[in-house]
């Protein structure tokens, strides 16, 4: 089978952001950046997905900037076949998102689309479902184990109270959890056959798709401040403290 | 035209957060109906016809809402959406899961995690992990939304009296999903998101054996148990005591975290409780600079001492 990975340019996840002053988004300038780390784990799982030989090709798809192309170039070099960036300088939601996804995917004809559960930048948790809305395709959100069986996709699940299963139907859009695996270190030879492999670039404007942003952001803040409190230097201490200071136990 | 509440339960009994979302329904009108769509859930229903300021009651029973599956969901939820200015579910992971497909087959774009409203049109929602609030104008006609439990108050789970309606199931016999099976993690201890206090134990523990010493203080203070995704990912604890950015948002009057660093992604889960306290033998820690009460210590020292002295 065909899989198809979505993967988004987000800034990396041990930058602490700064609050632009003027209130518009956060500083992305001279920060730096890097593949959103559910997509690759979704990246990994796909390659894991062809070393045993269940999936054929991996196509990685990115919607932004071309800066993306580093961002896709990295997952070719972790192993997937080919890249396609989609690019645009405007901002795009998930809903965009997923609808570009939708049009790639017809294109296209993969059995899977895996996703990440969420991008660590907005925290929206929403492009995979809508995604599977779009196609009407089954959904296995917050994946952390896969299985194939006859032409159905065993899924576990991390949901509030545990881990649950379902069948799900093929084609199907998948999002990862943390737990489905730990990706892979790029090696460099790696990097060096990346360079090579096929990556199209396809202008958003030319798809003739609604990609406005139907969610104003109208501004970005920091958020309130906790201070620190004070050292205690003994349980006593500290019981007392909670006790007759905070009253919480 | 009102607020449509989606419910959360196990056909038996109410997910406390769907009470959170009822706030936050109140908050955008005094229109508030919950639907409860499951099978052989008429103790559910019952349940929340007495939650107060709920006025309507729609109760959906079918074998394919049995297990709340998004995609038999989310097609029944958006057969009746055009009656609704907004649909609201908790942040759960039922809520994130569903919701978003509900907006996709609406064409509507959907608005995660909102910790405030604004207005009925303008929410404020966390985004990188916390670190930036964004305040958000939604121009869909339906909004569709998921709310932050533990920024929103229950409603009183007596006191109101709500008409009951039973609806039609959505007529799609679908296939694509089907529900093989679950393991919950068994305990007697309260529920996470909604604890009073919560202990948390992070890599520090070392192992899962270690993390007894974590229940046995969580035993002693009548708290739940959380941990740091590191602990969740060396397999000491199951996934669903992940506190955190990816994984739950507590918010409890006391929040105690031990062997646990404090990186942002942590932080983002648990920043909002009354009273931190930090034990960790590393006493630049970031985790020191949110904690009202810090303990530069070796946990393995102190912890038990806690327990007992308690
Ligand atoms: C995409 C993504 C999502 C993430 N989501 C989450 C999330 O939701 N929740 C989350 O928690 N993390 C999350 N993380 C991980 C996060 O970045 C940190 O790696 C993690 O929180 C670290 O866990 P920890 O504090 O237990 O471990 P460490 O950072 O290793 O800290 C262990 C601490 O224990 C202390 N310690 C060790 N031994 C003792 C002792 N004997 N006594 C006292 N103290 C001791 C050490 O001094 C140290 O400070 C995420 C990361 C990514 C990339
Ligand atoms: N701009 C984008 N380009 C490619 N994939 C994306 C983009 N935005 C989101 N995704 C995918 O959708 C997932 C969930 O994102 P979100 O719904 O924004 O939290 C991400 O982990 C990616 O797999």
């Amino acid at each position: 089978m065909k899989i198809l990975v979505p993967i988004k340019r987000v800034v990396d996840y041990n930058v602490k952001v700064r609050v632009k002053s003027d209130q518009t988004g956060v500083e992305t300038a001279n920060v730096k950046m890097s593949m959103n780390p559910f997509d690759e784990i979704a990246v990994e799982e796909a390659i894991r997905l062809q070393e045993a030989g269940t999936a054929e090709e991996i196509v990685i798809v990115s919607i932004g900037i071309k800066q993306c192309q580093e961002t896709i170039r990295t997952a070719l070099a972790m192993g997937a076949d080919r890249g396609i960036l989609v690019e645009t300088e405007e901002e795009v939601q998930p809903l965009a998102v997923a609808k570009i996804l939708k049009h790639l995917v017809e294109k296209e004809s993969p059995q899977l689309v895996i996703t990440g559960k969420q991008a660590i930048d907005d925290d929206n948790n929403q492009t995979g479902q809508l995604l599977a809305a779009l196609l009407g395709w089954s959904q296995g959100t917050f994946a952390s184990k896969l299985e194939f069986t006859d032409d159905r996709l065993k899924l576990t699940r991390e949901v509030d109270g545990g881990l649950e299963t379902v069948s799900l139907s093929l084609p199907s859009v998948v999002t990862t959890d943390l737990r489905l695996n730990e990706p892979r270190f790029v090696k460099l030879p790696n990097i060096m056959k990346a360079k090579k492999k096929q990556l199209d670039i396809i202008p958003m404007d030319s798809l003739g798709l609604d990609t406005t942003s139907r969610v104003k952001i109208l501004k970005v803040e920091d958020p309130p401040q906790r201070e620190a409190g004070i050292k205690v230097d003994s349980v006593e201490e500290l019981i007392d403290k909670l006790k007759n200071e905070a009253k919480v136990i | 035209m009102g607020v449509l509440v989606v419910a959360e339960h196990d056909n038996e009994v109410l997910q406390e957060s769907t009470l959170n979302a009822v706030t936050a329904g109140l908050e955008i009108n005094a229109e508030v109906s919950v639907l409860v769509a499951g099978q052989n859930c008429g103790g559910v229903v019952d349940s929340v016809g007495k939650v107060a300021g709920v006025s309507k009651v729609l109760s959906c029973e079918h074998e394919l809402y049995e297990h709340q599956l998004a995609e038999s969901l989310a097609g029944l939820i958006a057969s009746i959406a055009s009656d609704y200015t907004h649909i609201l579910a908790a942040a759960t992971s039922q809520g994130k899961n569903v919701l978003p497909r509900v907006a996709g087959l609406l064409d509507v774009a959907p608005i995660s995690d909102i910790t405030d409203i604004q207005s009925a049109d303008t929410f404020v929602r966390p985004i990188y992990a916390g670190n930036a609030i964004a305040t958000v104008q939604s121009e869909d006609t339906i909004k569709i939304v998921t709310i932050r439990p533990t920024t929103f108050d229950a409603a009183a789970a007596d006191g109101g009296s709500a008409e009951i309606v039973s609806i039609d199931p959505h007529d799609d016999k679908q296939d694509l999903s089907q529900f093989m099976g679950q393991e919950l993690t068994q305990s007697d201890r309260p529920e996470l998101t909604s604890a009073r206090i919560v202990v948390s134990g992070g890599r520090g523990m070392g192992s899962s054996e270690n993390f007894q010493i974590i229940e046995a203080l969580a035993d002693k203070l009548n708290a739940a148990v959380g941990a740091s995704r590191a602990a969740v990912d060396a397999g000491y604890v199951p996934n669903d005591y992940q506190v955190g950015q990816t994984g739950k948002v507590v918010a409890p009057d006391l929040y105690v975290a031990v062997g646990i660093s404090g990186a942002i992604q942590h932080l983002a889960g648990m920043k909002d409780s009354k009273v931190i306290v930090a034990i960790n033998k590393d006493e630049e820690a970031p985790i020191f600079q949110v904690a009202d009460y810090g303990m530069v210590a070796d946990l393995f020292d102190v912890v038990p001492k806690l327990t007992e002295s308690l």
